[in-house]
Order: structure tokens, then C-alpha cells, then sequence
């Protein structure tokens, strides 16, 4: 029996391998995609000081570290079900049952679907989707596209699409509707971009971000807004047009939009059909959480965290004995923040094992989070740390920790 | 058809790997060891890769990550298998998801 089972070599699981194999756990990985690294593997993104954060070459330096350390990272395997033992918990997986004493869930986010009518047609994917087609798997997504759904990730990926070639036609809303939420509402829209304006390259934008802070200006700047939006990076991004239908009869031939009133609905006799090979739609990301679920897992709802997420304790233990979570299943975060949480939740691991030389280190590791939670350069939502107090007296509630 | 990213102004250089062909729906396709099948079918063109088992509307993927399973595909026999999930082998033989019969559909509304 191994030491510990780590389900998810993204950039959480990965540093909590590297952790624990380092206090002398023995460690085993499985992953179900083709090579580790998880989503950290289509990132590209252009930090404020101009350098590039590399996605794939940091996952690859994480594979390097965990290998050297002695992790075994056994790809290309689903774990579909897990229940404790009187030893600790068992994975059920398509290779196999793998015994544990100690087992950390870090199996990331997935995103949200948003089914604008159309939306089954080959050539619509998510913005997750086209990401790791263009970064990862190198292969143009289609000539010309559009994106649904405006959002931090979605305005950093067009950039990333642009970057090989791409043509994003324009971003536009999905319909409001009882699904999309907020994403249909200009204003709402327009609120959650304000937080990521420092991300613009353009002055003009930073500017506008800084004069609009307040709601009446919001308002103001959303139905003063031009029909033809504003431009990141030259792609036009429109608060107040809309996707009402992806149309086309074998796949993808273009999107019928309307022009949208600042409560999102659609302005009679703006209609038009615009053509596109390609559709992205973008709705958001939600901790994956099933497994923790199944393995009985209390839970909480935090929306500002990205739904439901597995209660757990700033160790990264949940209230069940020998069950870690770490990374985005515990909060929609970016990578450096999973990485961070990857480490708290490998040396937690080794001090359950009773293997941890050095409790200062896990200390310090639990300060590092905050730390790289503030200096975060993209980030999910704004209330992430009222989102994560609430995870931690729940957990102080359910196990006195 | 070949629309891989050759050049990346960011990521360098396309580092493919060992050229291999297989088959989708009897025809062969190209693939660089590596690729999913997912991603060696678009590159030439190829976006759909199943129809709906019942109203035999096409499908593609949609999610690319193994969470939708859109991009389900019978592999050498094996059905349901994530294209985009699974890595293209020489010789390999894929045919694309098919309609279904739905007998217990038909007329299936008891009074
Ligand atoms: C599609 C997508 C795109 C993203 N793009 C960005 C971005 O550009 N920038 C950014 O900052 N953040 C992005 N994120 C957020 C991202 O999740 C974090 O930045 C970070 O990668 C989270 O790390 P993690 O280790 O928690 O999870 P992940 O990186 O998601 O890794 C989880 C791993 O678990 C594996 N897994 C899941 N379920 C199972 C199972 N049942 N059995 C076996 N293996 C399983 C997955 O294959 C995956 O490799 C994205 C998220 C998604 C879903
Ligand atoms: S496209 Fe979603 S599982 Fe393959």
C-alpha cells in the first residue's frame, strides 16, 4: 500500500507530490488526460511586467520536480469512485483498485455550458475547449469566431487565440436567460471586467476602468456605450450585443445576434446573422467536486468561491480522516494559487503521516497561499477571501480544527 | 486540410512527432504521434465525430478535457471511447458514433 494517492496532476496535485515525496512519503498520481500538468498545461497569459507565464513550461518543470522526487504519475487513468477502508481509502480507477492511507482529491475546475439554442453543432466548444486545442494540442480551432460569454477567462483566452492566428470576429453576451444568469446582463458584465482592466494593454481602457468605478458611472458607461463596443487587443468586445441562435446545418456556419437593452434584452429589428467557422461559449468555472461528494464529503455553497466545494481546514484536510483537497476543487482560483495550496496540502499529508520533519515549514506554506492570493493577477471573483472564511468555520464547526 | 499552429510567436515551434495514419469512417487520416484523435481530425478538417444516437444531428467535441463526453467514438471496437482523451496510434481504426434504434421509444406512451 502506498502512502498517499494524489487524483489530479494539475498544478495542485503536482506540488503536493513533490511535497510529501520530499518529507518521504512514497506517492503515486493518476490522471486521466494524456500527459500531466492539467489545465496549467494551455496557459499563456502576459504578466503586468510583460513576461509570459508559460503554462506548459511550468507543468513541465513540475513533472521534472515530482519525477526526481520519486512520485510515480501514472497517466491516461479515471478514478470513478472512492470509499474509506479501515487502512485509509480505496480509488476505484479503469486500471484497477489502488489502496491509500492518505488521499488527496485535486481533480480542478470544470467549466460551466451555457446552452445558447445551437450549441450541439460541431465547431461550438467551450473556451476551455479551444484553449487547449490551440495551446496544447497546436491545431487551429477554425479560421473565424465568436465568443459567448465575456469573462476573464474567456477575454484572456481570445488573446491566446489571437496569438496563433485566429480571427476573433467579436465577443459578445449570451441570452439572458434562466441558465446564463448575470452573463446576459450588460451591466453586471461590464462590473466583473472592471476587475480585470489592469490586464488591458491599452491606457485608454485602464483609464476608463478607474473613471467608472462607481455604479451610476457603470450604468452610464454601458448604455453610452458605442453598438460597436470596445476593443482589447483589436478584438471587439460588445456589452450590448447578444448570441440568440448558433446557426448552421452541419456544423458552425455563423451566430444570429441582436443588439441588447442594458437589462440584456434583445432590441426589435437589430437582428443579424454574422458568419463564423468557430464558436466559443464561456460560462465560468465550478470546483469538480464529485469525487469528494462520493467519498462523503460535507460540503458547502460558496458562490464566490464557484459553487460547491468540500469543506476543509486551511491544512487542506477535510473532515474525514485521510481525505486532502486541494486547488480549484476547494475555490475557482488561478494556478499559482493551486500550486500553493498543492504544497500546504502535501507537507499536511506527511504530518498526518507523522512524517513531517519541520511543522514551521507548514506553517509558513499556509502564509504563502494568503501571500500569492494577493499578488494574483487574474482573478475568479472578488470576495474570494470572505468565500474562503466561510469554508473555514464551517470546517472549525465540523471537526474543533 | 492542415491547420496546425506550425509557428507560435510565444510557444516557438511545432515539435511534432513521428508522422502515423489512421482511420475515421474508412477513410485515412493523417496524425503526428502525440495527437488525439480529436485534435488529428480537425487538423484536417474533420469536426464531427459522432451523430446524436437518437435524432442523428452531428456532434463534435465540445469540451476537449474528458468532461462532456461529446467526442465519444468506437476505437478498435471499443465504444465510447474520448476522442479527445485518446492518443492516435499507427493503424489505429475509429468510426464515428451512429443512430441508434429506439424500440422501446416508438408508440412508447401508455395510456
Ligand atoms: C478549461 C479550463 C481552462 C482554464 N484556463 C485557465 C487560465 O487560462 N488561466 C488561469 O489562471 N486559470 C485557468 N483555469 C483555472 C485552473 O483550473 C487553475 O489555474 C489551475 O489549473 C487549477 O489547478 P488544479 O491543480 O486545481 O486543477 P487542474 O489544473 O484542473 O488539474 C486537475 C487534473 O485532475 C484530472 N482529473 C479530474 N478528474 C479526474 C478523475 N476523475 N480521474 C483522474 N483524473 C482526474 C484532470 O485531468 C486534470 O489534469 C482553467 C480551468 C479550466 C477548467
Ligand atoms: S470533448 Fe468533452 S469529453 Fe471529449
Amino acid at each position: 500500500m502506498i502512502d498517499a494517492l494524489i487524483i489530479g496532476a494539475g498544478p495542485a496535485g503536482l506540488s503536493a507530490a513533490i511535497a510529501c515525496a520530499k518529507q518521504g512519503l512514497s506517492v503515486r498520481i493518476v490522471d486521466e488526460f494524456y500527459r500531466a500538468g492539467g489545465r496549467l498545461l494551455g496557459q499563456l497569459h502576459q504578466e503586468p511586467n510583460g513576461t509570459w507565464w508559460n503554462g506548459m513550461e511550468e507543468a513541465a518543470r513540475l513533472d521534472r520536480e515530482a519525477r526526481a522526487a520519486g512520485v510515480e504519475i501514472a497517466c491516461g487513468v479515471s478514478v470513478f469512485n472512492v470509499v474509506p477502508s479501515s487502512s485509509g481509502w480505496i480509488a476505484s480507477t479503469t486500471e484497477g483498485e489502488i489502496e491509500t492511507s492518505l488521499l488527496l482529491i485535486a481533480t480542478g475546475a470544470s467549466e460551466t455550458a451555457v446552452p445558447v439554442p445551437g450549441w450541439t453543432l460541431p465547431g461550438v466548444m467551450s473556451i476551455g475547449a479551444a484553449q487547449v486545442m490551440t495551446n496544447v494540442q497546436r491545431v487551429r480551432v477554425g479560421e473565424r469566431g465568436v465568443i459567448i460569454g465575456v469573462n476573464i477567462l474567456s477575454v484572456a483566452i481570445a488573446r491566446e487565440l489571437q496569438l496563433a492566428g485566429i480571427q476573433i470576429d467579436r465577443m459578445i453576451l449570451p441570452p439572458v436567460s434562466t441558465v446564463t444568469g448575470k452573463a446576459g446582463f450588460p451591466e453586471a458584465v461590464m462590473r466583473s471586467l472592471l476587475r480585470v482592466a489592469h490586464l488591458a494593454p491599452s491606457p485608454l481602457i485602464r483609464w476608463g476602468s478607474q473613471l467608472m468605478k462607481s455604479s451610476w458611472m457603470q450604468r452610464l458607461g454601458v448604455s453610452l456605450y458605442p453598438s460597436q463596443g470596445f476593443s482589447m487587443w483589436d478584438i471587439p468586445i460588445q456589452l450590448r450585443t447578444a448570441a440568440l441562435e448558433i446557426v448552421g446545418t452541419n456544423q458552425v456556419e455563423g451566430v444570429r445576434i441582436a443588439r441588447v437593452a442594458p437589462d440584456g434584452q434583445p432590441i426589435p429589428g437589430s437582428e443579424q446573422i454574422i458568419p463564423a467557422d468557430f464558436v466559443c461559449i464561456a460560462g465560468g468555472l465550478s470546483p469538480l467536486a464529485e469525487l469528494a461528494a462520493i467519498a462523503g464529503c460535507p460540503f458547502a455553497y460558496v458562490p464566490s468561491l464557484g459553487g460547491h466545494v468540500p469543506i476543509h481546514n486551511d491544512r487542506m484536510q477535510t473532515p474525514l480522516p485521510g481525505l486532502f483537497v486541494a486547488g480549484n476543487i476547494t475555490g475557482v482560483e488561478s494556478a499559482k494559487v493551486a500550486m500553493a495550496q498543492g504544497i500546504v496540502a502535501g507537507l499536511s499529508m506527511a504530518d498526518a503521516h507523522g512524517a513531517l520533519a519541520d511543522s514551521a515549514e507548514l506553517e509558513n506554506a499556509i502564509r504563502q497561499v494568503g501571500i500569492v492570493r494577493q499578488r494574483a493577477t487574474i482573478q475568479f471573483h472578488p470576495d474570494i477571501d470572505e468565500g474562503r472564511a466561510t469554508v473555514g468555520q464551517l470546517a472549525l464547526a465540523s471537526t474543533g480544527k | 486540410m492542415n491547420q496546425r499552429i506550425v509557428h507560435h510567436p510565444v510557444l516557438g515551434s511545432l515539435d511534432a512527432g513521428k508522422s502515423l495514419h489512421f482511420r475515421f469512417n474508412g477513410t485515412t487520416y493523417p496524425a503526428y504521434e502525440g495527437e488525439t484523435i480529436a485534435a488529428a481530425l480537425l487538423a484536417s478538417g474533420v469536426r464531427t465525430l459522432r451523430v446524436h444516437e437518437e435524432k442523428g444531428t452531428p456532434r463534435g467535441i465540445y469540451c476537449n478535457i474528458g468532461h462532456c463526453y461529446e467526442c465519444r467514438v468506437t476505437v478498435d471496437g471499443v465504444p465510447t471511447v474520448r476522442a479527445c482523451m485518446t492518443l492516435v496510434q499507427d493503424g489505429m481504426e475509429v468510426t464515428a458514433g451512429v443512430v441508434l434504434p429506439t424500440p422501446l421509444k416508438k408508440g412508447g406512451h401508455s395510456q
